[in-house]
């Protein structure tokens, strides 16, 4: 893994390249050229073992040092990447991105690159020295305590336990330097009961916060209890998501926040800030120092991420931007740019959405009387149909149930969804606990478990 | 193949059988690739990557491990075959069964892609000419609110060495280009893109970018997305349909290509890919489609995005009917897997999406042979009383087990007495995928076939995105399941 010493060392070289790159050009025009360096270094080591079957099937471990520059020279910016990371390489890579860069058209919108800002970042605790050395015996023991405990009930286990350790820096000709170090580990489970398959995934920062045993019986009791699966109507049910579910839906939502969505007339948010567009039940910010969020402080540009309320009880508050958009678009700036250039512009990338006090068993028993509810532990291949409404469609998953008379009645064959996200937000009964969650539409983010009427299920599918 | 190459090859083939790997194989990577956006006037983007390294992967005690460094020396390989031993070991303590390989010859081989231009030889000011140009005209329409361009090239260099005796290099050049025009007015947007939704790939060179010549196709679909702003909803109900070359291309990658993955079928990928109604005692029993369907897995066609000379295990490029005469008749495979269901000879599926995954099983170029009558997109309109013209994805849905689909395009059509008539937006259609395939009536000819290239198949974990093609010429379903989505 990259030290933070090495990273800034590999900065200064590609500054003082470009710094010589300006007297060089200046002695032989007679002019002074701006030429400016934005650097990225990533260095991963990533493991991850996969299994089924009830056995492990691949096993791998990534190992990567890379670096990514952007040059800006004569009005236009170009940026490179590569993995040498010598002296030699650094200089090639910058040299080159110079000479491409003073052969294009000059870009008027195009900024200069930032100076430090005068906020002094936090530095997180984020790194576990154990969950990032994790061996492929330490996994391998993981994977069979899974296997073992969902073999109890009488269930096939698949999936992965994979670590990460990560190190994230960036620095520019203008002073900026940031490094962030984390850890992570992220375990999903499958767990066949005939064909019935039960599912749950846990991601965090240390390994000591996942209890894998606990997840397998997870799986393993959502795999039994959906067993022999009913047939049931299409139609609009009253519908309880767990989390994940809430998190892989909310996920087609955040790019809707961000400036250049509605400098592009994307946004299906456009002209809405202000307004009360979801249920007063709902309040989302996006806050990198949340103590179940992951991440680094810096934006793309190396600026501190500011916390920013997004909606709040259903009144949307705020574009996040960079400050290309901001500046395009008259955005106030948010530092929530992405790597420049990038089609996206900007992202809240640290979502937390508050939740209630319902818990999901509460919202289960909350299904009385002449009531019937569905629930959805999962959502499955999530695409938009009509982005400027945000229709959506998807599946069900790996555990969808009738619940009646305060409990879980039984399991139904999966159904696809085509339900706007107004529509979603809009009709929402009840909030669960919010908790740090991960899908695999989005990112991990911190969600509630969620209870909302009228949840369109359009068709119905043969298991 | 260049001696740094082969020493390197060897080092981790020599270091893992040494260590008691029963089975060692290794890809050497080197990549370079150039990416453009466009936006409207402007470069958006000019980005330029370059990757190495070697991935190795062995065989200890019947349980697979996989390692992979960018440092492409002797000493950092030896460590790297090293690691890979260590973690096929681990692995062999979570075994139910030892993994078996199926045969396949030993090779000594050089493979190039067919290309006629070298994009890195094309001058940056003409690249992006073409985007400009095209960009210019897309915002002469008025009503237009964005225009986008984009050109991708990629050219890896690959060294494959197997502790079997096998040693192969390929080169290959993949291009990919895309304009795309959005329209935007009183709370709805609508786009139209050419030549295909996330754009067309070829393993081709710069003349593929100058074949599909995007400027000349700008207006047309800047009129089209301005158009749709105002045109009637598509309707719903049971229409016979005519599905466009390229869209039909992604339903075949999502009902056909995906379910006969058999890495799938045995259920290796359901943690999060998911598995397949497709199941090894179905070969040869299960009418997957109309007498009409016949879909091939062909690694082998020119210029297709799939294909390519030897796998990422060192087998030999095939072309293999999954679907002959409406039959299923065979799945995508790799050795071990082939293995396990008592085949001979690995299909050729395994893949990998730089030096540093451990390759799983991709479909190569899967692709639905033209009608055997031949005829045109004009002649299948023609041919239809009452019915719909549908054209370019839009999204794209299918549930873990590849039954439920739902697709929208980016247009529609309607037909009435054998001829198009008025535009219509917001079109989708679904279906159970063995359902569909049956109500195939009519596929075009050879004149209207297409390789589409699919250029961001995910599957895996983690995530590998792959390069997929897929052939097709238009085709008609009759009584498809049109508007689901908007009920």
């Amino acid at each position: 893994m990259l030290s933070e010493s090495k990273c800034e060392k590999i900065v200064d070289m590609a500054v003082d390249c470009v710094e010589r790159l300006k007297l060089d050009k200046s002695s032989k025009s007679g002019k002074s050229k701006n030429v400016e360096v934005e650097v990225h270094i990533s260095s991963t080591n990533a493991a991850t073992s996969r299994f089924a079957n009830n056995e492990m099937t691949q096993n791998q471990v990534q190992e990567l040092d890379s670096i990514s520059l952007r040059v800006l020279a004569n009005g236009s910016q170009v940026r490179l990447s590569g993995q040498d990371l010598s002296k030699d390489g650094i200089e090639s890579l910058v040299e080159l991105a110079y000479k491409t860069a003073t052969r294009l058209e000059r870009d008027p919108n195009l900024l200069s690159l930032p100076k430090p800002d005068k906020v002094k970042l936090p530095r997180f605790k984020r790194y576990d020295e154990k969950t990032a050395d994790m061996t492929a015996d330490e996994r391998a023991r993981a994977v069979k305590k899974i296997i073992e405990t969902v073999k109890k009930e009488e269930a096939v286990a698949a999936g992965i336990v994979s670590s990460l350790d990560s190190v994230t820096a960036m620095g520019n000709s203008r002073g900026i330097f940031q490094f962030h170090r984390q850890s992570e580990i992220e375990c999903s489970i499958t767990a066949l009961y005939g064909s019935a398959t039960g599912w749950a995934k846990a991601h965090a920062t240390k390994a000591s916060q996942i209890d894998v045993e606990k997840l397998a019986r997870q799986a393993a009791e959502k795999a039994r209890m959906g067993a022999d699966p009913q047939d049931i109507a299409p139609g609009r049910y009253l519908t309880i998501l767990e989390p994940a579910a809430v998190l892989d839906l909310l996920a087609f939502l955040w790019w809707d926040f961000a400036a250049t969505s509605h400098l592009d007339e994307l946004s299906s948010l456009r002209d809405k800030l202000g307004q009360k567009v979801f249920s007063e039940k709902l309040t989302v910010r996006d806050d990198v120092h949340y103590k179940l969020q992951a991440g680094a402080p810096f934006d793309g540009e190396g600026l501190a991420r500011q916390m920013v309320s997004l909606v709040e009880n259903g009144v949307f508050k705020t574009i996040v931007s960079g400050r290309r958009a901001a500046a395009q678009g008259d955005f106030p700036l948010t530092n929530h740019g992405l790597v420049e250039p990038d089609s996206f512009g900007e992202m809240p990338l640290n979502i937390v959405v508050e939740g209630g006090q319902t818990s999901l068993e509460e919202m289960t028993k909350s299904v009385v009387g002449q009531k019937e509810a569905i629930l959805l532990t999962r959502v499955w291949y999530v695409r938009e149909v009509d982005p400027a409404k945000k229709l959506l469609t998807g599946m069900t998953r790996d555990g969808t149930f009738v619940v009646k008379n305060g409990k879980i009645s039984h399991a139904v064959k999966n159904l696809r969804f085509n339900i706007s996200l107004f529509d979603l937000l809009n009709n929402i009964v009840m909030l669960g606990p919010e908790c740090r969650t991960a899908g695999e539409e989005g990112f991990p983010a911190v969600v509630p478990p969620m209870m909302v009427k009228d949840f369109n299920f359009t068709e119905v599918t043969r298991f | 193949m260049a001696d740094l190459e082969s020493e390197l090859l060897e080092t981790a083939i020599k270091t893992a059988r040494k260590l008691g790997a029963s089975h060692c194989d290794a890809n050497i990577l080197r990549r370079r690739s150039e990416f453009i956006q466009t936006k409207n006037d402007r470069l958006l983007a000019l980005n330029r990557d370059a990757t190495s390294g070697i991935g190795i992967r062995v065989l200890v005690n019947g349980g697979w491990g996989f390692a992979s460094t960018q440092h492409l020396n002797t000493q950092a390989v030896a460590k790297c075959a090293r690691l890979a031993v260590e973690v096929a070991a681990a692995s062999s303590k979570c075994l139910v069964k030892p993994v078996e390989l199926v045969p396949e010859p030993v090779w000594n081989a050089i493979w190039v892609s067919p290309h006629l231009i070298d994009p890195e030889k094309i001058d940056l000011d003409s690249k992006l000419e073409r985007l400009f140009t095209s960009a210019e005209t897309i915002l002469s329409v008025k009503g237009i609110t964005l225009a986008q361009g984009m050109l991708h090239f990629l050219r890896d260099e690959k060294f494959f060495a197997s502790s079997e005796g096998s040693c192969i290099e390929q080169i290959s050049l993949r291009t990919g280009c895309l304009i795309e025009a959005t329209a935007a007015a009183d709370g709805d947007q609508q786009r139209r893109s050419y030549p295909q939704s996330f754009g067309q790939y070829e393993l081709a060179g710069y003349e593929m970018v100058e074949r599909w010549d995007l400027p000349g196709h700008a207006k047309q679909i800047a009129e089209e997305a301005v158009a749709l702003l105002t045109a009637p909803e598509c309707p719903a109900g049971q229409i016979d349909t005519i599905i466009g070359a390229s869209q039909l291309a992604l339903q075949i990658h999502e009902s056909m290509g995906h379910p006969s993955e058999l890495d799938r079928a045995l259920g290796q990928e359901i943690n999060f890919a998911g598995a397949s109604f497709l199941k090894p005692d179905q070969l040869n029993v299960l009418q997957y489609g109309s007498p009409l369907v016949n879909l091939v897995a062909d690694a082998t066609a020119p210029g297709a995005l799939g294909s390519f000379g030897f796998d990422d295990e060192g087998v030999q490029a095939q072309k293999t009917y999954l679907v002959k005469d409406g039959l299923f008749k065979g799945f995508l495979t790799s050795r071990d897997t082939a293995a396990s269901i008592g085949l001979a000879r690995s299909g050729g599926c395994l893949r990998a999406e730089s030096w540093n995954f451990a390759p799983i099983i991709r479909m190569t170029n899967i692709s639905l042979e033209p009608g055997p009558v031949g005829g045109s997109l004009y002649d299948l309109v023609a041919d239809t009383q009452d019915g719909l013209l549908m054209e370019t994805n839009k999204s794209w849905s299918i549930d873990s087990m590849r039954y439920n689909f739902q697709f929208s395009t980016e247009a529609a059509w309607e037909i009435k007495n054998g001829k198009l008539g008025r535009l219509l937006k917001n079109p989708s259609y679904s279906g159970i995928t063995p359902d569909f395939w049956n109500t195939c009536d009519a596929i075009a000819g050879p004149s209207d076939y297409v390789n589409w290239g699919t250029p961001n198949c995910g599957k895996g974990q983690p995530m590998q995105t792959m390069w997929t093609g897929h052939g097709a010429s238009p085709a008609r379903f009759r009584k498809l399941t049109i508007g689901a989505a908007r009920n």
